[in-house]
């Protein structure tokens, strides 16, 4: 009966391990329609089920679900997290290639990376492969849509073009620099604010968890740039000079893959002012730590980045995003300066407690 | 708009030293070299009275052929005026022009010199590839496109060219090789995608001369109702 049992235990145990080391078979150095990428997102979620599960948190125009993987180690208590999300522009392909590959990479490594696990049980990942649902299937169509950029709503009335440029839809002093009034235009910021589903959607997902979340990161091309709010030049973030040293340090972190230069600095520094940004909204909410990233190239291809550069610029990326959690996770949770407060209260506390008990005058 | 030392990570230097590129690419474009920007050093920018706004450069090129890169040094003048009119620029290489295309260039000049009806369209593709036999075609719309984002340029645009959509080669009698392009050129600070109609020549002594420039109606124009899907 010992040997059955011991037997049927190996069994078990063969059949765990070959269920959590199944891997799917999936090629993240092409480029995958939106089916392929939300056949990949259940297959994933159901191949790492304890640490995976699929949100869907808003429709887009034409009615298609939005969704993301939200990954991390349950502990069944309220956690902090870390957001971003990927093809918010319907052309920029290479940034809905850099989300999938940044799932994979967590959740190949945290097993093996202690400082990984440490952060999978410290804080959630939702990751949106997809925002702009609609334009990225549109911008599949041909040669022509392949430069899409905005969402798929209709123009407002009178107007004979499609589209509003999500990332200048959300309530984040909206309307006022580098955007158009023009429905035809590419910058177009909409009839209003946040009249956008799939800008509503981000919005009511992370405003409900904005005390939760402590880092946003939107991914983009191209220009290779690493962006801080905010997009008015005369509006500066209180924590301006962190974000430029933790960017900079990211940019480091870049270069040292591949070579790449990736400039730091606000929009209207190092690109153009514009207003209505997703991140822009993102720190008014009070996220601290919040970063556009314009992945390759410089423009010699462009929107159109080969598939033979996936890899590089998915690798070159993921350590820039990794520098930028790392530092959160740890400013959170060891607090350099927070651990350093935290001490000194302690010792405070420990005082007055003994002043207390011994009766003696303070 | 900025004057004095520039800061060579923001915009004015870098926008300025993208001019610089395209003026690289009208003088020493062909279809085996294509000059891009490589770093902005440094920048200083002044007013000129009664003539517009110059900017000197220091910059880093790069030949993305032999993938020789060049120190130069650069002024950008964009004039003043109601209306756009093309900026001014003084650059020069010594090394990048050197580079040895003469072999390639002229077996690629004879093989279409005597088979003149070439016709191809999307370099690159939406995967971003280019078949290798096609990349001095896509490297001619580089450089004749340079002669159109020269001449649009002002302080306030960006210009790279997303996509040759089209291309048909058309006889000639005499010893260049004469092509009509239509291509789409993306503007960075409108974040437009613009469609240019170009007929040019090209021979490996004369290098590329456009004949006409022609700007077509914005894509939007494209799109009929049965386009939505």
């Amino acid at each position: 009966m010992l040997n059955s049992a011991a037997l049927g235990l190996v069994v078990l145990l063969s059949a765990v391990e070959a269920a959590t080391n199944e891997r799917v078979n999936y090629d993240y150095y092409k480029y995958h329609s939106m089916p392929e990428i939300s056949k990949w997102m259940t297959q994933i979620a159901q191949n790492y089920s304890d640490v995976v599960t699929i949100m869907d948190y808003g429709q887009t125009y034409e009615k298609r679900k939005i969704s993301l993987l939200k990954i991390g180690l349950s502990t069944g208590e309220r956690k902090k997290a870390i957001w971003m999300d990927c093809g918010i522009h319907a052309r920029e392909w290479i940034a809905p290639a850099f989300c999938q590959y940044f799932v994979r990479q967590i959740l190949q490594t945290y097993r093996t990376d202690p400082k990984m696990e440490e952060m999978m049980k410290k804080m959630d990942f939702y990751v949106t492969p997809v925002l702009n649902v609609d334009g990225y299937i549109y911008s599949w169509k041909d040669n022509i849509t392949r430069l899409w950029r905005k969402n798929r709503s209709p123009g407002p009335p009178g107007c004979n073009c499609e589209g509003t440029d999500l990332n200048r839809n959300f309530d984040a002093n909206w309307g006022t620099l580098g955007v158009s009034s023009d429905c035809c235009s590419n910058t177009y910021c909409g009839s209003e604010r946040v009249s956008e589903p799939e800008a509503q959607a981000v919005a009511e997902f992370v405003g409900s968890r904005k005390d939760d979340i402590l880092c946003f990161l939107t991914i983009h091309s191209y220009s290779q740039l690493l962006l801080i709010p905010y997009g008015n030049p005369n509006f500066i973030a209180p924590n301006h000079d962190e974000l430029m040293e933790v960017g900079l340090a990211a940019a480091e972190a870049i270069k040292a893959v591949h070579g790449k230069i990736y400039r730091v600095g606000t929009s209207p520094a190092v690109l153009y002012p514009n207003s209505g940004s997703s991140r822009d909204w993102a720190r008014m909410q009070g996220i601290p730590f919040a970063y556009t990233f314009e992945l390759r190239d410089n423009g010699t291809f462009g929107f159109q980045l080969p598939e033979d550069q996936i890899q590089p610029t998915c690798e070159e990326a993921y350590r820039g995003a990794l520098h930028i959690v790392n530092y959160v996770h740890d400013k959170t949770f060891k607090g350099t300066v927070a651990g350093a407060v935290a001490t000194a209260a302690a010792a405070l506390w420990t005082v007055l407690l003994a002043a207390g008990v011994t009766g003696a005058s303070m | 708009m900025a004057t004095g030392e520039l800061n060579a990570n923001h915009y004015p230097a870098q926008r300025a030293a993208k001019v610089v590129q395209h003026y690289l690419n009208t003088l020493h474009g062909s279809p085996y070299r294509v000059i891009g920007l490589n770093r902005v050093h440094s920048g200083y920018a002044e007013d000129v009275a009664d003539s517009g706004r110059k900017y000197n450069l220091e910059i880093s090129v790069q030949d993305f052929i032999s993938n020789k890169t060049e120190k130069c040094t650069a002024e950008v003048l964009f004039p003043m005026g109601e209306q756009q009119r093309p900026p001014q620029v003084q650059a020069s290489l010594e090394e990048l022009p050197k580079t040895n295309t003469k072999a390639e260039e002229e077996a690629l000049f004879k093989k279409y010199k005597t088979n003149q009806s070439l016709l191809l369209a999307n370099l690159p593709d939406s995967y971003g590839h280019i078949d290798p036999d096609m990349e001095p075609f896509w490297h001619l719309g580089t450089v004749a496109s340079s002669f159109i984002m020269l001449n649009e340029s002002t302080e306030n645009t960006l210009y790279n060219m997303a996509q040759v959509a089209n291309i048909t080669q058309l006889k000639t009698e005499n010893d260049q090789l004469k092509f009509d392009y239509h291509v789409l050129l993306h503007e960075m600070i409108s974040q437009e995608i613009i469609h240019w109609k170009l007929l040019f020549t090209w021979s490996p002594p004369e290098g590329v001369k456009v004949l006409q420039m022609e700007q077509l109606p914005n894509s939007h124009h494209y799109e009929t109702p049965q386009n939505k899907n």
